[in-house]
């Protein structure tokens, strides 16, 4: 294959790459804009999403479709209920402490990795694509699906953008952001809007890990690169600026993508650690807009 | 989760601090002749990883800095000093320097770099360079043989010095090879604490804005945290390359970069001797929980998420501010 042809998978696997990471980072940006603390245990969400995608998937008859369908309703709302759970049981009390949080989330990381690894095992399982239509270009066919799973992102996104801005629940979430006591003043129940939004970061992490699992397997080890290239995301495009977090994770995604696709995946994440190393000398907010904090 | 300022060091406690971890020393010392073997090599294990925890607890406990990417600077000296007694035959004492080397500068770039952000960013950034290092170690799989690791002959574990044929396959010599290496981060810690530097690194950890505004230049004070941190750290994992001739990925993981803080935290934090308890009773614990259960990583997690939740000051915070107020 000659490289045009080479560019343009590598450009179409990158965006693949880049519709997943924008939906995980969104997540993550989201509950640290409202919320102010950092989600160590967002991988394993991500993680839980594609084990119980498996689970749901493996339940169900008939056609691979209602299968993937099935999950991709389920696997968040399981997701949800377990951040929900942790929400309510752990970080409330810890009254969102910054430190006490991301440590507290890390313990998370250990129980969830390692029940994944008890009850799912340690071997990677495939969920089967809902169809398997190829599209075929001159030089190389390309599965349908992947066209999908960044028509699906671009969707998903669009309705995270309308609920932030264009409904009751967004400007409640966006007044807390803005000012938590001045918010609580005016009869909003925080810690209401608080457990919601974490339910909601962990459940975007959810479906994404839906959209990817038909691609790449389950495995229980599989939050830790998400975490990584999120962490990456929402330091370069600002801690806390959604904006900046969409924009990142395109870039990001797009060129972890391709860098994958010409060397190697693992070159990919070192590679985009010694990007942020850079935008920190030059930026220390992040390079779209944003203030450190 | 701060503890609380200490106390201004006065003579006559200040020798009793002192006597006490001279103690602490001492009773490790006697316990090599009383101990059966097994708990003798775990014990040299417990401390080579406290002398790790020891070092994560200054910058952690006294600064205030919570890294979450220690283990970059574990396997800095780890592979610092593996490597080229592997690669290129040196032996010990020169692989051991050149670990320590590799932490110093390891330390000095990612300290200049993740100091420019402050709190939570920071602590992602420490997290991100170290789990890039972890997969450094694998990428270059050639020269570190990644997960597998890297197995050291006994060829560069002896050595003669000053006339004398010095073996560190012997678990005798391993044991208090071991030792020596906690009573020195012990000793750092003790003096650093209560010299000028200390002060200011527990300022910054109290309010850094008003150190600032007191002309302390937080920046660099901060910097030498992380520095004499991870230099401590990578002597660690100098020695324990050497010491059980094994060098592999595993140690690079985020793990070894949660351990030296859950080991603090159980400890206490900013007291000079928690992470040597906190490790102890964690290595034990697993130790123990893995005879009836694999899922040794549950008892981490529980242990973490229960620590925030109901004793955030860990053992020896607990002790000294109900009993003993001049605890360092």
């Amino acid at each position: 294959m000659s490289f045009g042809p080479h560019l343009l998978l590598a450009f179409l696997e990158g965006m693949v790459q880049a519709s997943v990471l924008t939906l995980t980072a969104l997540g993550l940006s989201l509950v640290f804009g409202v919320m102010r603390v950092v989600n160590v245990a967002h991988g394993e969400f991500f993680m839980l999403g594609a084990v119980s995608a498996w689970w749901i998937a493996s339940l169900a008859a008939g056609h691979p479709a209602v299968g993937f369908v099935a999950a991709l309703i389920g696997a968040p709302l399981i997701v949800g209920a377990v951040a929900l759970a942790a929400e309510r049981l752990v970080l409330r009390r810890l009254d969102y402490n910054p430190e006490a949080t991301i440590v507290a989330t890390i313990g998370l990381l250990f129980i969830l990795q390692q029940a994944a690894l008890t009850f799912f095992g340690a071997d990677a399982r495939p969920v089967q694509a809902p169809f398997s239509y190829r599209i075929v270009f001159p030089w190389f066919g390309w599965s349908g699906y992947k066209l999908f799973v960044i028509a699906a992102a671009g969707a998903m996104l669009i309705a995270v953008w309308l609920v932030l801005t264009r409904t009751r629940i967004g400007l409640v979430m966006r007044a807390t952001q803005f000012d938590r006591e001045t918010a609580q003043a005016f009869g909003i129940r925080v810690d209401r809007v608080y457990a919601g939004v974490f339910a909601a970061g962990a459940m975007l992490a959810a479906v994404a890990a839906v959209l990817i699992v038909p691609i790449s397997q389950a495995h229980y080890l599989m939050g830790l690169d998400p975490l990584l290239l999120s962490f990456i995301v929402v330091i370069i495009g600002g801690l806390g600026s959604l904006k900046g977090t969409v924009i990142a994770a395109l870039v990001i995604g797009l060129s972890d993508g391709m860098i994958s696709v010409f060397f190697s995946p693992t070159l990919a994440k070192i590679l985009g650690t010694l990007l942020v190393a850079l935008v920190l000398v030059v930026r220390p907010g992040g390079l779209v807009g944003g203030q450190s904090r | 989760m701060s503890a609380p300022a200490i106390a201004a060091p006065r003579k006559g406690l200040a020798d009793k601090a002192i006597l006490l971890h001279v103690g602490v020393l001492a009773l490790l010392l006697a316990a090599q002749f009383v101990l059966p073997e097994y708990h003798a090599l775990s014990l040299t294990r417990v401390m080579l990883l406290a002398t790790f925890a020891v070092g994560y607890n200054l910058l952690f406990g006294y600064t205030g800095l919570l890294s979450l990417g220690h283990a970059l600077f574990f396997a800095a000296g780890l592979y610092g000093a593996a490597l080229p007694a592997y690669h290129f035959g040196w032996t010990a004492p020169p692989a051991f320097l050149a670990g320590i080397a590799a932490g110093f500068l390891v330390a000095l770039t990612v300290g200049a770099v993740a100091l420019r952000t402050t709190g939570v960013a920071f602590m992602i950034v420490t997290l991100m360079f170290a789990q890039a290092g972890y997969l450094a170690t694998l990428y270059f799989g050639n020269v570190t043989r990644g997960d597998e690791g890297l197995v050291l002959t006994d060829a560069v574990r002896r050595f003669e010095l000053l006339g004398l044929t010095v073996d560190l396959a012997d678990p005798g010599l391993r044991y208090n090879l071991a030792l020596a290496l906690l009573a020195a981060a012990i000793a750092i810690t003790l003096v650093v604490v209560r010299r000028p530097i200390g002060r200011v690194l527990v300022a910054i950890r109290e309010n850094e804005a008003r150190t600032l505004m007191l002309g302390y230049d937080s920046y660099r004070a901060k910097l030498v945290a992380v520095v004499l941190s991870g230099t401590i750290s990578a002597a660690a994992g100098a020695a324990y390359a050497l010491l059980f001739a094994y060098a592999g990925s595993s140690f690079a993981s985020i793990h070894y970069s949660i351990y030296p803080l859950l080991w603090t935290l159980l400890g206490g934090a900013a007291t000079v001797l928690g992470p040597v308890l906190g490790t102890l009773i964690m290595f034990y614990l697993i130790d123990l929980a893995s005879g009836f259960t694999t899922a040794h990583l549950v008892v981490v997690g529980l242990v973490l998420v229960a620590l925030v939740l109901f004793f955030p000051k860990g053992i020896l915070g607990t002790v000294r501010e109900r009993w003993l107020p001049w605890l360092p």
